[in-house]
């Protein structure tokens, strides 16, 4: 975990690909990742993922220290990662505008 | 521990002993219902509880799960109201009712008069019974290890697998290690957990036996188009079905798996077991489990004598027969809803407690919910009951190692 984010983003486990965000995050905020300051996009609730480096389209999304899903894009670090990024390596997931997935 | 590993229970003609004495009125079709919620109604807060089957074609499963919470040690006597045309086997289930020493009656309405003749009989029965019970059942002391515990987690987000789900796993190791029953269940939110929970089964042969069972569930679940995830899962921050697993999973602690179990089969011993509720033989009733309800009338047939519920969204639910405890994920969902949680394990997010004091007052949570304290839940009055058609195959040797 970074030190000026601390109490802000959690990993799990060690060889998680993925943060948790512990508090939501408003859209424009920043986060320092390394050289780079990445600008939150949306608004976000707390619990939702935010990539840990660079993710490569069709690697293993690992959380808990188990895959939880597969890229299917190209991820950056510090990016939010959800249903637009990754996909279940199981069963699809089904939204209620299903026809952007 | 500070809670008290003793407290006063409900003794039964099996030996089996309740932490409530619950009088249950059962509807045996759907047309019935309206009929048996009526005769319940003035009696709802006096410890009388509503459950029933809506079908009119007979199955196996929802006979033998009725026969199960009738039995339940939570259960002191049973009304059964029919409307007398429906497939469901009045007789054999009320001469199971009897053989198990309990008080019963049936109202077949077609031969009681219809609506208000059978809704004025069924009270006056209430009447004499409540307090025939109150004079008549036997209280002894009851010891934690004596109880049955399930788990169960609805309304799930991304908070249920750090804060709650660990934390009710760390009580369940408790609860384990006081040689209590323990039971976790598999509604299709354990699918990509199948490997890591057949190397804790306590033998090889029941680690396969669950392999297969998880075969059974992604292949159930691919039938139905459908995870076991719900829209408001991914609103929380949950993307695919395995993370939501994941986070499931640690509802079971770290103690080894001691048997696979399905709905109806009560642990033979103290120990951790797996409630596989996905039905065999098959895709023919459709989904395994249509709400969270369902799940927790099978782990109460299984014996619990009351539900551990963790949820971060904000579950409400309750239940008939049994006491759920709600343990609350997400901070800001506690803040929101306090009046429907039991226990605050957001705190651990926040910095506030850590895991191993929110598993502590679990278990003390749970010590005191037996020893007669109500939940939120139980206090607001929620007693949710469903039941539904499915078909079961009974385990096998493996299953139950020792």
């Amino acid at each position: 975990m970074l030190a000026n984010q601390s109490g802000l983003l959690l990993r799990i486990s060690e060889e998680d690909n993925v943060y948790v965000l512990l508090r939501p995050l408003t859209e424009g905020s920043c986060l320092q990742f390394g050289e780079q300051t990445i600008v939150c996009e949306t608004s976000l609730e707390l619990g939702h993922k935010i990539a840990a480096r660079d993710i490569s389209s069709g690697e293993r999304i690992i959380k808990y220290g188990a895959p939880i899903g597969s890229a299917t894009r190209d991820i950056r670090a510090g990016e939010h990662v959800h249903l637009h990024n990754i996909k279940s390596d199981y069963i699809p997931t089904y939204t209620l505008n299903s026809e952007t997935d | 521990m500070s809670a008290k590993t003793e407290f006063s229970g409900f003794l039964r003609q099996d030996g089996r002993k309740g932490i409530r004495n619950t009088v249950l009125v059962v509807y045996l079709v759907e047309c019935a219902h309206h009929v048996a919620r009526e005769i319940v109604y003035p009696y709802r807060k006096q410890g009388v509880h509503l459950i029933g089957f809506s079908g009119c074609y007979p199955n196996q499963y929802a006979f033998d799960m009725t026969a199960r919470l009738c039995t339940h040690p939570n259960t002191g006597a049973v009304l059964l109201v029919s409307l007398g045309c429906e497939s469901f086997d009045r007789r054999g289930l009320a001469q199971h009712v009897k053989d198990s020493g309990r008080p019963v009656e049936t109202l077949v309405i077609q031969e009681r008069g219809g609506t208000l003749t059978t809704v004025d009989q069924g009270q006056a029965w209430l009447e004499k019974t409540l307090t025939e019970l109150e004079e008549t059942t036997t209280r002894v002391t009851m010891t934690v290890d004596e109880l049955v515990v399930g788990a169960i987690c609805g309304g799930s987000d991304a908070t249920s697998g750090i804060t709650a789900n660990p934390a009710i796993g760390r009580c369940f190791d408790l609860l384990v290690e006081n040689n209590a029953s323990a039971i976790f269940e598999e509604g299709g939110e354990l699918i990509g957990c199948e490997q890591i929970m057949a190397d804790r089964a306590v033998t090889r042969a029941l680690g396969e036996e669950i392999l297969s069972t998880m075969e059974k569930t992604a292949r159930y679940y691919t039938t139905m188009g459908h995870g076991s995830f719900a829209v408001g899962n991914a609103e929380g921050g949950l993307t695919t079905v395995e993370e939501k697993s994941m986070g499931a999973y640690a509802k079971s602690g770290s103690s080894p798996i001691r048997g696979l179990i399905k709905p109806g089969d009560v642990p033979p011993t103290g120990g951790l077991y797996l409630l596989d509720i996905v039905p065999d033989g098959g895709a023919r009733f459709g989904f395994p489990n249509i709400n969270d309800t369902a799940e927790i009338a099978e782990l109460i047939a299984c014996g619990a004598h009351l539900t551990l519920f963790s949820t971060g969204r904000g579950s409400v639910v309750g239940s008939a027969i049994s006491p759920v405890v709600k343990v609350c994920a997400n901070p800001e969902t506690y803040r929101r809803m306090s009046g429907d949680m039991d226990v605050d394990a957001g705190r651990i997010l926040e910095g506030r407690a850590t895991l191993d004091e929110v598993g502590r007052e679990i278990f003390s949570q749970v010590l005191v919910v037996a020893g007669g304290a109500l939940t939120k839940s139980e206090g607001l009055g929620h007693q949710e009951f469903v039941l539904t058609y499915k078909t079961f195959e009974p385990i096998g040797p493996a299953c139950l190692p020792v």
